[in-house]
């Protein structure tokens, strides 16, 4: 990777390929080089702009006047490529289009619409936790024990899906989340997937696959009222079975992680467990399982002195931002004193993660299950990325536990 | 412009998001349209057509007023009021008192009265109730999707943005004043129920009635409407005094100023509130409340939780009571 200096009007310009195994694996050192850099960076390798520091990822993330959605949040073009798949309503739409999906689904997931199902997760995590510690006894990979099997106990059945095939959710996920990046060998590996995968979440969103009183029905019955279409109810479902699995499961590995390496921050957390939101969402801002999304430029924009032309792509690091130096003090530090509130883990703006109050609430469930029967956590092993474009992943995370009396 | 400054308005702190008037323009007989944009020039809260802010006036009363403007515009705010003689004084204070220049404070944006997706909309305005409808008028446009606009009011020169209306759009907007054609014919607009149409009609009551009777027979939901007369009626005046906030679990009480977010003062007292978006939108915030009244600015709670006074956004919403006791 080369940076040269800057030109006037012009960026530092890198060479470095944000998508390959090694940045994928351990992208803090790339995140590093593109923030010292400069407030914009071009990459030559896609030809795009790169934007990696907190203040600049922020602003482009709420001004959806200028860096728009509606031309895909990956690097492809949909001005001048086709999508995969039907573009979804929400990720991938500009206001107006994007008003009336967006209002549905935020009223279905609203903090206060989610109260009915505190109770059920709360005892679902704690039944999980309890079977883990008696099957599993006191080292396991917390990973597949808690991180995946958490969301897909509750989620799943939240959203009204019946019980077959659930198992396609993982792999529909991660193939959406790769689809982001380039055409490069990850998104290779899942092609002969595709068809398969998305038939089966595309024969989900349908009312008739779904129970009558979970998210899926309540969008079909928005639809019913006439504030969507009936055209637009599954995809809509669909933005649940894509955005609502794979990122609460890395987010909440990526907590797990955070405690299992910071054994004090854990105490911190037995002794105070209403602590548990603020934790995930400090192991969200540390870890930021989602960690970049794409923006078109609508228009020529100038930022920080470099301008970009109408319809070219933007890469906003939400990983690099959420650790940068100018806005976070001692930002490599998962630390539960630190008010993590503004971190761009789940992005900011008109777009910002619907989801999010699920995902709190999912987290809150287990970390709070967990504290309760567990006095110590630590790692025994090395644990295993699982490389996504778009996801900081996990394969593995083998921990040993001490369970509580 | 031509409106007299009667009263100076004095300056006080105002709470919440403090807004500038940067200009301030008659735009029919009794019609004025403010354009509000923050100090620093920084973007303002996202809104969709329909929304509403709520202005926080001198004489202490809160008013509730649909955006009109261009929400591709992220720095400004623009509504138009209407001077209504019979009205407790807020209308009159904005025409009176409110000048550029002038603070004033916002909450909001909220909306109740929001786009859904249609075919046609068939878009119908009485008077001032043409505010909420220029923004969809414009999202129509953007979308591609058929309209038309049947707009009523006593007389031509009371209808504001009549004018601009008639040449943006021509003979899609039917401008039908009164004095000249009596009331408006809704039974030529709305007897053949038009399936995949949807009709939003904003207005006086009377108006509204007319149009809900008239629409009895179309498909279910084909209607949407908003009662501006009901909405601008809400009085509850905002405090412009310190209260205290009490932290029930930390056994702290804190005094919030006009001049200071719920959110921050409970911070400051030592409270750990998670939060995101800082703007009332997100919801992140949400802590329960166990006594008092808070004063909803937020867009997020639908109004039965708004009034059932469980719970509030501490980045944006304020107290009426003298006290608030928060579960923190």
């Amino acid at each position: 990777m080369t940076e040269t200096a800057a030109v006037p009007a012009s960026p530092p310009i890198s060479d470095a390929d944000p998508f390959a195994a090694e940045n994928l694996e351990r992208p803090e050192p790339l995140h590093r080089r593109l923030r010292e850099a400069g407030p914009v960076v071009r990459l030559s390798r896609y030809d795009v702009h790169a934007l990696a520091r907190h203040q600049e990822v922020h602003a482009a993330l709420v001004d959806w006047q200028t860096f728009q959605s509606g031309a895909g949040v990956g690097l492809a073009n949909f001005r001048h490529e086709k999508p995969w798949r039907p573009p979804s309503l929400l990720l991938e739409a500009d206001p107006p289009h994007h008003d009336a999906p967006r209002r549905v689904l935020r009223e279905i997931l609203a903090p206060l619409a989610l109260r009915r199902l505190c109770e059920t997760w709360q005892a679902v995590a704690e039944e999980l936790v309890e079977t883990v510690l008696a099957e599993r006894g006191r080292e396991f990979d917390a990973f597949a024990a808690l991180a995946q099997a958490f969301p897909l106990r509750v989620f799943p059945d939240a959203v009204g899906l019946g019980p077959h095939g659930r198992e396609n959710l993982l792999p529909y996920g991660n193939m959406a989340f790769n689809a982001f990046g380039p055409r490069n060998a990850l998104v290779e590996s899942d092609a002969h997937r595709v068809g398969d995968l998305s038939a089966w979440v595309n024969a989900q969103c349908a009312r008739e696959a779904l129970s009558e009183d979970g998210f899926g029905a309540r969008i079909w019955a928005a639809a019913d009222r006439g504030d969507l279409t009936r055209a637009q109810a599954p995809l809509v479902v669909r933005s649940l079975l894509t955005a609502g699995v794979d990122t609460t499961v890395h987010g909440l590995a990526a907590a797990l992680y955070a405690f299992a390496t910071h054994p004090e921050q854990w105490q911190r957390l037995r002794a105070r467990p209403d602590l548990a939101r603020t934790a995930f969402d400090e192991a969200v801002r540390w870890q930021s399982p989602v960690q970049t999304f794409f923006r078109t430029a609508t228009t020529d924009v100038d930022i920080a002195g470099t301008r970009i032309r109408e319809g070219g792509k933007i890469l906003m690091f939400l990983g690099s931002a959420n650790r940068d130096p100018e806005r976070w003090p001692d930002p490599d530090r998962f630390d539960l004193t630190r008010d993590p509130s503004g971190h761009v883990g789940f992005g900011m703006g008109i777009h910002q993660c619907v989801g999010q109050h699920v995902a709190r609430l999912e987290a809150e469930s287990l970390l709070t299950a967990l504290a309760r029967r567990v006095t110590h956590l630590e790692l025994v092993g090395e644990p295993r990325r699982h490389l996504n474009n778009t996801l900081r992943s996990w394969a593995s995370l083998p921990v040993r536990i001490r369970p509580a009396g | 412009m031509v409106v007299h400054n009667l009263l100076p308005a004095t300056p006080r702190p105002t709470p919440g998001l403090s807004l500038r008037v940067r200009a301030k323009d008659v735009v029919a007989d009794g019609v004025v349209s403010l354009a509000l944009d923050h100090p620093d020039g920084g973007r303002l809260p996202d809104w969709s057509p329909g929304a509403h802010i709520d202005l926080m006036l001198p004489n202490g009363t809160t008013r509730q007023y649909s955006l009109c403007g261009d929400r591709w515009d992220p720095y400004t705010y623009r509504i138009a009021v209407l001077r209504e003689p019979a009205g407790r004084g807020g209308s009159a204070d904005v025409h009176d008192r409110l000048m550029p220049g002038d603070r004033v404070g916002v909450g909001g944006a909220h909306n109740h009265f929001p786009m859904v997706p249609a075919d046609r909309y068939l878009f119908i305005a009485g008077g001032i109730g043409i505010t909420p409808l220029l923004p969809m008028i414009q999202q129509a446009e953007l979308a591609g999707t058929e309209w038309q606009l049947l707009y009523g009011g006593r007389t031509r020169a009371s209808m504001a943005f009549r004018a601009d209306l008639t040449h943006a759009y021509g003979e899609r907007v039917h401008v039908r004043p009164q004095d000249e054609f009596g009331l408006l014919d809704l039974a030529a607009w709305l007897s053949e129920p038009l399936p995949g149409t949807k009709v939003y009609c904003c207005g006086p009551t009377p108006l509204l009635a007319a149009v809900q009777e008239a629409c009895a027979h179309w498909p279910d939901h084909s209607l949407r409407t908003e009662r501006f007369a009901a909405a601008a009626d809400r009085s509850e005046s905002v405090r412009r005094t310190p209260f205290e906030v009490e932290l029930r679990r930390t056994g702290r009480t804190v005094t919030v100023t006009p001049d200071v977010s719920v959110l921050h003062a409970v911070r400051r007292a030592g409270a750990e509130v998670l939060s995101s978006c800082e703007q009332g939108t997100c919801g992140t915030c949400l802590v329960p409340v166990l006594e008092g009244t808070p004063d909803h600015r937020d867009a997020v709670l639908a109004d039965h939780e708004r009034a059932a006074s469980d719970c509030m956004m501490p980045c944006v919403s304020r107290s009426h009571s003298d006290r608030l006791v928060l579960d923190l």
